[in-house]
């Protein structure tokens, strides 16, 4: 494969920033110890650990002590949903969890390995915008509730979720339950400390963020009770054992305080591509169908698209044959595609659902990959549109 | 040329993208997932998909996987299940090639701006003279040739497909595969349908699909001569569990009453059958049909003795008689049979199914 990419797959996973990957390398310029040691080595990768862990704390407005380091953002979903029932079952010898219908299968799975674990696992339904419905949710609510996990912006659609409305909710009629939320996808573009007040934990994925591959954190407020997934040697506060990553953490910490500085401009800008992006497509292939209805909140990187008549599979690999990187939504273990619970929960038909195809863009997309996007995607969409 | 390869994940279809890769060709490579559910043969299992996957970057190429579970069940699957809840036996692999593989698949790689579509199949397209049609042909190994489950295949399907191990043993196939060191060189073969486990079998797999009713086997006078557990399960000719006769001799199913749950059962005599009746509406021709009375060849299973026979129409039950040279077990309904050129018995004519 030659010739030029143009990535509009940022959901999926960013580039990782040169000052990150300059961070990382420059932690093993001297021995790094381990942190849990005592001597000078050890002292050293301790405090680059804290540094590190004090920047996330602080990207998303909570205390250092709250932040457990993680493999990424599934390792953080699969802490937070099975590591609050298992709590609740050992204090209470039951354990209810209420899910939004759209969450990443990182959670999605992780609540149905709880239920199979004999914890009441709820689904709470979403609109046709894919937006958690209120009146559901609140007659869903009870003092019996364990956890109730709504993420903060979708992977596919990028729909935002009303997150105070459902903190205010749990308040009112659970407030002995957790709020979760996954915020891996939002967290490039939303400020987390304004839009995390009252949530008891946060999933983060530094690979989303111009961070590397292997790290993640979850936030955890000091009342939730949690047991660990990881057994060992009792590190972040005996919530998850194993050596520290503090390469890994130092990227993050490093890719978020770089999300921080730029934020509010890059979301203007981003937004305005993906507009820029949004409105080409809709004039050069009139059938095209916009999954998500205008006046929804989305992420400023989010175009999701259906296209009636086109199998997604087939213009995945047409596009990716001109270079240009998109997605078609999740892949199972073989890595084929799987059809969208997200498109199916939100009533998407499944003959527009076949066609679905999501853009994503990122801090670094230009306005020549929109140039170039604009000039292949309708060309190949019309070649690939069987009759309906 | 563009050519899309189905890779499997076995030897076979390794190298024919090794082969056109060498050739000089573009070569793209897809595996299909066509089942999501129990299985430990080829095609699709995850291991098997991660080997062709690893194959294809050894080789250079781009792989992808097509997820078509859908219309697999639909197409396949599920027909399959409910020809036994009617006393059919048919060959899900051969209906996967003429709905799947040959027909989705085909025309995605079409759309897809490909010029062939290659398999891993042992068998052969050739054009026997200048401008003229297209012939189907054995695989040169004749133990590995699969031109029987690909006999539904016409002018349209032959003129896109490449069979790049064709003129390979199985031998060679192998040996070309370790001198590239392709990780799949020595893999066994897959001898089971893809989408039936080897512990459950098909009994387990339409247990669980089916309602299988118990039976009586009852002699050709009608005399009791013993039960059987499920009668959507008993082919005509069938000789496995039907004991022996008062004669001492062995017993074969004669034949299958699915609604009265009864199996008849007789001897060798009884159970053998000079001809097969082929529905009109199943028959496929390589280049056009036989004329009525014309000689050919019958085969009657993926590795079945080629038999002589001639080939008759019925107008009255829309469809043709195939005349056997020689007394045959009977051909269960809903098996296909191939038949090849009397002067030429390496060349697929056409195909049809047993009503």
């Amino acid at each position: 494969m030659s010739g030029p990419i143009t990535y509009l797959d940022h959901a999926a996973t960013t580039s990782l920033r040169p000052e990150v990957a300059a961070a990382m390398a420059s932690v093993h310029e001297r021995l790094l110890g381990n942190p849990t040691g005592s001597h000078p080595p050890a002292q050293r990768a301790r405090a680059i650990l804290e540094d590190a862990r004090d920047e996330v704390a602080a990207f998303l407005g909570r205390d250092s002590g709250e932040i457990v380091f993680t493999s990424g953002g599934t390792e953080a979903a699969n802490l937070a949903v099975l590591g609050t029932a298992e709590a609740a079952f050992r204090a209470r010898g039951e354990a209810v969890l209420l899910a939004s219908a759209v969450e990443h299968p990182a959670v999605r799975e992780s609540a149905k390995a709880a239920g199979r674990l004999g914890v009441d696992v709820r689904e709470l339904p979403v609109d046709r915008a894919g937006v958690i419905d209120r009146d559901a949710l609140d007659r869903t609510l009870s003092s019996r509730c364990t956890l109730v996990a709504v993420m903060t912006a979708n992977n596919e659609t990028g729909v935002v979720q009303p997150l105070a409305d459902v903190v205010e909710s749990v308040r009112r009629l659970a407030p002995d339950a957790y709020v979760f939320t996954d915020a891996v996808q939002a967290a490039p573009f939303l400020d987390l400390a304004e839009v995390g007040v009252g949530v008891d934990m946060v999933g983060l994925s530094a690979h989303k963020c111009g961070g590397p591959v292997g790290t993640g954190a979850l936030a955890v407020s000091s009342r939730v009770e949690l047991s660990p997934r990881l057994y060992g040697g009792g590190q972040e506060r005996e919530r998850r054992s194993g050596t520290p990553d503090v390469a890994g953490a130092v990227g993050m910490a490093t890719a978020l305080q770089l999300v921080t500085k730029d934020r509010a401009a890059a979301g203007v800008r981003v937004a305005e591509l993906r507009d820029r992006l949004a409105e080409g497509l809709q004039a050069a292939v009139p059938w095209l169908h916009r999954t998500v209805a205008a006046g929804v909140q989305v992420l400023p990187g989010h175009l999701h698209v259906c296209l009636p008549g086109v199998d997604r599979e087939e213009l995945l690999v047409a596009l990716g044959a001109e270079g240009v990187c998109v997605s078609g939504g999740s892949s199972c273990a073989s890595g084929a595609l799987e059809p969208s619970h997200v498109l199916a929960a939100m009533g998407v038909e499944p003959d527009l659902a076949v066609g679905a195809v999501r853009f994503s863009l990122g801090y670094d997309t230009t306005a020549e990959d929109i140039e170039r996007t604009l000039a292949v995607v309708p060309r190949v969409a019309a070649s690939l549109r069987r009759a309906v | 040329m563009r050519v899309l390869v189905a890779m499997s994940g076995g030897v076979d279809s390794s190298v024919a993208a090794a082969l056109l890769v060498e050739q000089g060709h573009q070569v793209v490579g897809a595996t299909l997932k066509l089942w999501g559910g129990v299985s430990d043969s080829g095609c699709c299992s995850v291991a098997d998909v991660e080997d062709a996957r690893r194959v294809a970057q050894q080789l250079g190429i781009e792989h992808h996987v097509f997820n078509m579970t859908e219309d697999f069940d639909r197409k396949v699957v599920t027909p399959y299940v409910g020809a036994h809840a009617a006393g059919r036996t048919p060959n899900p692999c051969i209906e996967c090639n003429r709905t799947v593989k040959f027909d989705l698949l085909l025309h995605r790689s079409t759309r897809l701006g490909f010029d062939r579509l290659a398999t891993g199949h042992h068998a052969r397209v050739s054009s026997p003279a200048v401008g003229g049609s297209l012939s189907l042909r054995r695989g040169v190994d004749g133990a590995k040739d699969q031109s029987y489950v690909l006999s539904m295949l016409g002018q349209h399907e032959l003129a896109r497909v490449l069979f790049p191990v064709g003129e390979m043993t199985k031998d060679e196939v192998r040996a070309h595969a370790r001198r590239l060191g392709l990780r799949t060189a020595m893999k066994p073969d897959s001898q089971d349908v893809c989408f039936i486990g080897r512990v459950q079998g098909r009994e387990g797999f339409l247990a669980g699909r089916l309602d299988l009713h118990p039976g009586e086997v009852v002699d050709a006078d009608g005399n009791a001569a013993g039960t059987v557990d499920a009668v959507e399960l008993v082919t005509v000719g069938q000789r496995r569990g039907m004991g022996h006769g008062g004669d001492g001799k062995r017993r074969y199913v004669t034949h299958v009453d699915i609604a009265a749950r009864r199996v008849t059962v007789g001897g060798q005599d009884a159970v053998a059958r000079s001809s097969v009746f082929l529905s009109g509406a199943s028959m496929t021709w390589v280049d056009g049909p036989l004329r009525g009375g014309a000689r050919a060849v019958a085969q009657v299973s993926a590795h079945g003795r080629p038999i002589l026979c001639t080939v008759d129409a019925d107008e009255e039950r829309g469809g043709l008689v195939i005349r056997f040279d020689s007394a045959q077990r009977p051909v269960a309904p809903g098996q296909t049979v191939a038949l090849y050129d009397a002067d030429d018995p390496d060349a697929v004519v056409g195909a049809g199914i047993a009503a």
